[in-house]
């Protein structure tokens, strides 16, 4: 049993003096990711009806055009996923350790995601 | 995990149904919650045919009508009956709102009145508020200053910087709002919810207050700041008509601007 008074329970352990990064980025990011979606989504499409081969769409992806936004893509993509996970997990789980599981798994899996995703872009790019 | 299912005890059962007396006039049915933790049974909802032409137009009239003439034992609380103590909060027709300034004529059919949502409920419509009013404590609602006031004569603030505090002096802290948010229910232990941020916004904006940075910094934290996501919710609420999200986007415009 712990006596507290309901302030000391509301001070907790004080504040995190964090969080303004996480909303900055997370908005950034958003915003960003409008015009590239579209961008990938556009090209791809584009790439596809044109019955691109692989040859065609290395070419493709060896511009440098293309492979700078590829790679701002999948870092954007991965870093806006990783944050709102985050937030549904906070907002959602409350067993301990269940939601540090999920937020080590979120965050290694978003991880691990851009690494493979930008592994495969160079390699592609340049001629795998 | 995640909770889904209720805690023991929480299903409402059908109560008693007080018919309205003979010779009555024009009759309106409430539905109220009724809740007495010391009996240790369910919760139940009981119906009360209210005569309308013997009570003022609002609902809290006929709560106190129901209480007066036909069940004593119904709690809850109520002062100023105009709006101003905030005390009456409650949820009539599925809204948060204060039974003092409700017309009963605004609600179709059977008027249904609960507590304020997702606080523990102490009797009937009498919610726990201690942490709440913990958290507003918290953000230390008063002017902090360094400097010494001028001598023989107040602070001085301009027409300019007081009008800033319209929209926000206003508030009766009668926790509507923070009871409409969900963010608020899921983590009301950690996240402020939207009444005592818009009093922390209070303090933030007054141009007299000289701690505005450390303000900031005790508020910079995912949850006690930044578990709202903007749905809206408290502003549409809000019995007196403030704006709850405008006063976070402001802080959290603040917590940028600072950066």
């Amino acid at each position: 049993m712990r006596i507290q008074t309901p302030l000391a329970r509301v001070r907790h352990l004080g504040s995190a003096k964090e969080g303004s990064d996480h909303w900055w980025w997370q908005r950034l990011t958003a915003l960003l990711l409008v015009p590239l979606s579209l961008w990938f989504v556009a090209s791809i499409w584009w790439l596809v009806i044109g019955g691109a081969t692989y040859e065609a769409f290395q070419d493709w992806l060896s511009g440098p055009v293309a492979a700078i936004l590829m790679l701002l893509f999948i870092g954007m993509m991965f870093y806006h996923l990783k944050l709102g996970l985050q937030v549904v997990i906070e907002d959602y789980v409350h067993t301990k350790a269940v939601k540090w599981t999920f937020l080590v798994m979120i965050n290694l899996g978003c991880l691990i995601g851009a690494i493979a995703a930008i592994y495969s872009t160079v390699a592609v790019a340049l001629g795998g | 995990m995640a909770e889904f299912l209720l805690p023991k005890n929480s299903k409402i059962k059908k109560g008693r149904h007080h018919k309205a007396p003979d010779g009555a006039g024009k009759t309106r049915r409430f539905k109220v919650y009724r809740y007495d933790p010391d009996s240790g049974d369910n919760p139940r909802t009981d119906t009360f045919e209210v005569d309308t032409e013997k009570c003022g137009p609002m609902v809290l009239d006929a709560l106190i009508q129901m209480k007066g003439d036909t069940d004593a034992t119904l709690t809850f609380r109520r002062s100023c009956r105009e709006g101003i103590c905030g005390s009456c909060a409650m949820n009539i027709d599925g809204t948060n709102t204060l039974a003092c300034t409700k017309p009963i004529d605004e609600v179709k059919g059977e008027v249904r009145i609960y507590p304020l949502p997702h606080l523990p409920v102490i009797k009937d419509l009498v919610p726990d508020m201690t942490t709440f009013y913990a958290q507003y404590t918290s953000i230390e609602p008063w002017m902090k200053t360094d400097s010494p006031p001028p001598s023989n004569r107040e602070r001085l603030q301009s027409p300019e910087d007081r009008a800033k505090l319209d929209g926000l002096y206003e508030c009766i802290m009668c926790a509507c709002c923070s009871t409409s948010c969900p963010s608020y229910w899921w983590n009301g232990e950690r996240y402020l919810g939207p009444a005592i941020l818009l009093q922390a916004y209070r303090w933030l904006i007054d141009s007299r207050d000289e701690a505005t940075g450390e303000r900031l910094d005790d508020l910079e934290d995912p949850f006690r700041l930044y578990r709202c996501h903007t749905i809206m919710n408290c502003t549409r609420t809000c019995p007196k008509n403030l704006n709850p999200a405008q006063a976070i986007g402001e802080i959290k415009k603040m917590m940028v601007a600072r950066r």
